[in-house]
């Protein structure tokens, strides 16, 4: 594998290659010096188009931790606007030398574009409303790790997952219908009309407009994140109608089993898509999602620049 | 020299009066002289071999953006002319959506210039309203003066519908035709591709059919209420082919055009996200695709129209959402239009020379091959094949979505007013 663009570049055994290698991560990531000389003499750039933190430290810390060499090279909208094309700009840092480019960009497609344009690996860390693959990974490795933990397989057969909000302009969540039926998890999408993707009906999952009904069946519910700025656009009348009906409320969140994990990408909007102390609840995986985001990363760039990259050519 | 400069020799004639076997024989002041079989070449006269050839009124083009002014990096009247004539065009109506907008006698007075001596005609479109910022009206009796014949806002469409049944009843008195480019704003703000399965899965903010079919149905209903002509630029959906189709039936004044790329290419190629297959309208679906291709069989459009809209690489080179829509078309119209209707030479002509030049008001070109009219032609060779270069394309941009394409039929020939611009496909200045 040259480059990680989209989940569907991976595949089931792709990802199931990266899961298991995630596994040795964790125990660096557990030791007392995290850090392991894999990538010694490898660099490794974060070019951020887009303001991002958690993503940009886990990628960082997940490079550092293997002993990469790392770069930040933060665009903000108003330099780009300057007049350097995006071309120009992977060009110069190409010419640094570096051997994988981290991309978030505002504008789906982005990492495909840097990917035509360089020999290095390039990983899409966001782009747009399209993919955030390395979210999926830990998303499914944090699934896989609590499933582990109840005594189960770690299957995802058969596994009923919601993932509930703004699907149409989440690349989380294309990411993640992507992995989990790839997986072989059953998905349903839980978002008023307005928030779904056009030609929603072709993809391999169900769509319900009811929370409450979907909930008591679920393994793992997924929150999305609401933008706020969304309510511009006439997508919903309020936030507070928003979390009236698709909010995971204190009272709805009785409606999940005692088993169900309850997911989100973050940052959170405590109070919108989530109440405080579901946020909170022992069934949450959310800070557990962070700290397996640096593993996984760790086990994309060792599969992308390690030995194991050479292997596979 | 006699009364003979050029003789167009071997070829069929083919133009709105029908087909024959037939010579062409142009005199020195760039009309036709005689149209006939096996007329013997003067003296002194350029033999240009047509056998195996359709001798042809050259193409108009409806729909050319030649960016300038103000756009020059991208394409100058001198380079786009060139491609047009390239691409067997011995017209071509210039979009009005320059920098500054054509919405003035000046700009108008620069444009026909800038057009004079180029190797094909140029005819520049007014806009409707000044700056075609939507608001107040544009010179337009000043502007038809100088012989514009077709007024647009190209670009975007005239959104307020008050404004635009103004536009229609004043311009009803000066025999000009206002031209609609179709989309309904609001439902257009913000929106990259055609909204469907392919935006969804792309991430990519689409624009639904309707935003074009609202605006294709007002205008039919605001040319219906004021009797004046509209033409509708571009339609892309199989919604707009509907609507043009009935109210033609009904009577109603409305002409249309279509692109190459509509009738070629569907939104599935935007799936790796490079700008080149980024233009407005989108490239839509193939229930779309099948229906503009009804429309040009069934006479439902009128005419089909390059909007070639040049950009220069480094434009192209942005993220899909961030790079300007349009793509070339001037020189590989005629291939396409061969290659992808399932229609007659005869019928194809007629969509790319005679009809559009009727709509446009160009008396000059279009046809017929009689004697005594303007030489102006183009010699198509039908069974020519050449694969599209961008590299290679006179145009000063790059951006067409056909590179690597190989096409059949090509302009062999360009004559206007009786100069050969192009022999066997090569500019001869």
């Amino acid at each position: 594998m040259r480059d990680l663009l989209s989940i569907s570049d991976l595949g089931a055994d792709g990802i199931e290659e990266v899961l298991r290698l995630t596994d040795s991560f964790v125990e660096v990531s557990e030791r007392r010096i995290p850090k392991v000389p894999t990538l010694r003499g490898k660099t490794v750039v974060s070019l951020f188009y887009e303001d991002s933190t958690r993503t940009r430290l886990s990628f960082e810390s997940a490079a550092k931790r293997l002993s990469a060499d790392t770069m930040n090279f933060s665009v903000s909208t108003s330099s780009v606007n300057k007049g350097e094309s995006l071309r120009d700009t992977v060009l110069t840092i190409e010419a640094m030398g570096v051997d994988a480019i981290v991309v978030r960009h505002a504008s789906a497609g982005v990492p495909w574009q840097v990917a035509q344009w360089v020999g290095a690996a390039v990983v899409n860390a966001g782009d747009g409303w399209h993919e955030h693959p390395t979210q999926a990974l830990l998303d499914c490795y944090t699934i896989r790790e609590r499933l582990l933990e109840r005594g189960g397989s770690g299957s995802f057969d058969g596994l009923v997952v919601a993932i509930v909000g703004d699907v149409k302009h989440s690349r989380v969540a294309r990411s993640d219908i992507l992995a989990l039926t790839a997986l072989g998890a059953e998905v349903t999408l839980v978002a008023p009309p307005t928030l779904l993707p056009p030609g929603i009906g072709s993809w391999p999952v169900v769509v319900s407009h009811d929370l409450d009904a979907v909930l008591p069946k679920v393994d793992v519910v997924m929150l999305l994140r609401m933008q706020v700025e969304r309510q511009d656009e006439a997508l919903l009348p309020s936030m507070r109608e928003y979390t009236a009906t698709y909010g995971l409320t204190r009272d709805r969140a009785r409606l999940l089993g005692g088993e169900a994990l309850v997911m989100h990408p973050g940052p959170m909007n405590r109070g919108v898509e989530i109440a405080a102390d579901v946020a909170d609840d022992p069934r949450s995986t959310i800070v557990r999602q962070v700290a397996n985001g640096v593993a996984v990363r760790m086990a994309v760039l060792f599969l992308l620049l390690g030995s194991g990259s050479e292997a596979h050519g | 020299m006699g009364d003979v400069a050029l003789l167009l020799a071997g070829g069929t004639v083919v133009d709105a009066g029908g087909t024959r076997r037939a010579d062409v024989a142009v005199a020195p002041d760039g009309t036709i002289a005689a149209v006939g079989p096996d007329l013997a070449p003067e003296p002194g006269a350029l033999v240009l071999d047509a056998t195996g050839c359709t001798v042809a009124p050259g193409l108009v083009d409806l729909h050319t953006h030649l960016r300038e002014p103000g756009g020059e990096e991208a394409e100058t009247v001198e380079s786009g002319t060139r491609a047009a004539a390239l691409g067997g065009y011995t017209a071509v109506v210039a979009m009005p959506n320059t920098v500054p907008a054509v919405d003035s006698a000046a700009v108008v007075r620069q444009v026909q210039e800038l057009g004079a001596g180029a190797l094909c005609d140029v005819f520049p479109a007014g806009t409707i309203t000044v700056g075609r910022a939507g608001t107040r009206l544009s010179p337009i009796a000043e502007m038809a003066s100088l012989g514009v014949r077709l007024f647009t806002d190209d670009g975007t469409g005239v959104a307020d519908s008050r404004l635009m049944r103004r536009a229609l009843e004043y311009a009803s008195s000066l025999g000009v035709t206002l031209a609609q480019h179709c989309e309904d704003p609001a439902l257009s703000a913000g929106t990259h591709m055609h909204e469907g399965e392919w935006s969804g899965r792309l991430g990519i903010p689409g624009q639904p059919a309707a935003a074009e079919e609202l605006m294709v149905a007002r205008d039919i209903a605001l040319s219906r209420l004021t009797g004046a002509p509209v033409h509708l630029l571009h339609l892309s959906t199989a919604g707009s082919v509907d609507l043009v189709r009935r109210a033609k039936a009904e009577g109603v004044a409305v002409t249309a055009e279509a692109a190459p790329h509509h009738f070629t290419l569907t939104d599935e190629a935007c799936a790796g996200y490079d700008p080149v297959f980024k233009v407005h309208p989108p490239l839509r679906t193939a229930v779309d695709v099948a229906a503009v291709k009804a429309g040009l069989a069934d006479g439902t459009i009128d005419a089909i129209a390059t909007d070639h809209a040049p950009h220069p690489v480094e434009a192209k080179e942005a993220a899909f959402d961030q790079a300007p829509p349009g793509m070339l078309g001037l020189e590989t119209a005629l291939g396409l239009a061969l290659a992808e209707l399932d229609l007659s030479v005869e019928r194809v002509l007629a969509l790319l020379s005679w009809q559009p030049a009727a709509i446009a008001g160009i008396e000059a070109h279009g046809g017929p091959v009689a004697v005594g009219r303007p030489a102006n032609l183009c010699v198509i060779d039908p069974a020519a094949t050449w694969t599209v270069d961008p590299a290679a394309l006179a145009s000063r941009s790059r951006n067409t979505p056909y590179a690597g394409r190989t096409l059949t039929g090509r302009a062999r020939h360009t004559i206007l007013r009786g100069e050969p611009v192009v022999i066997d496909a090569k500019a001869t200045r």
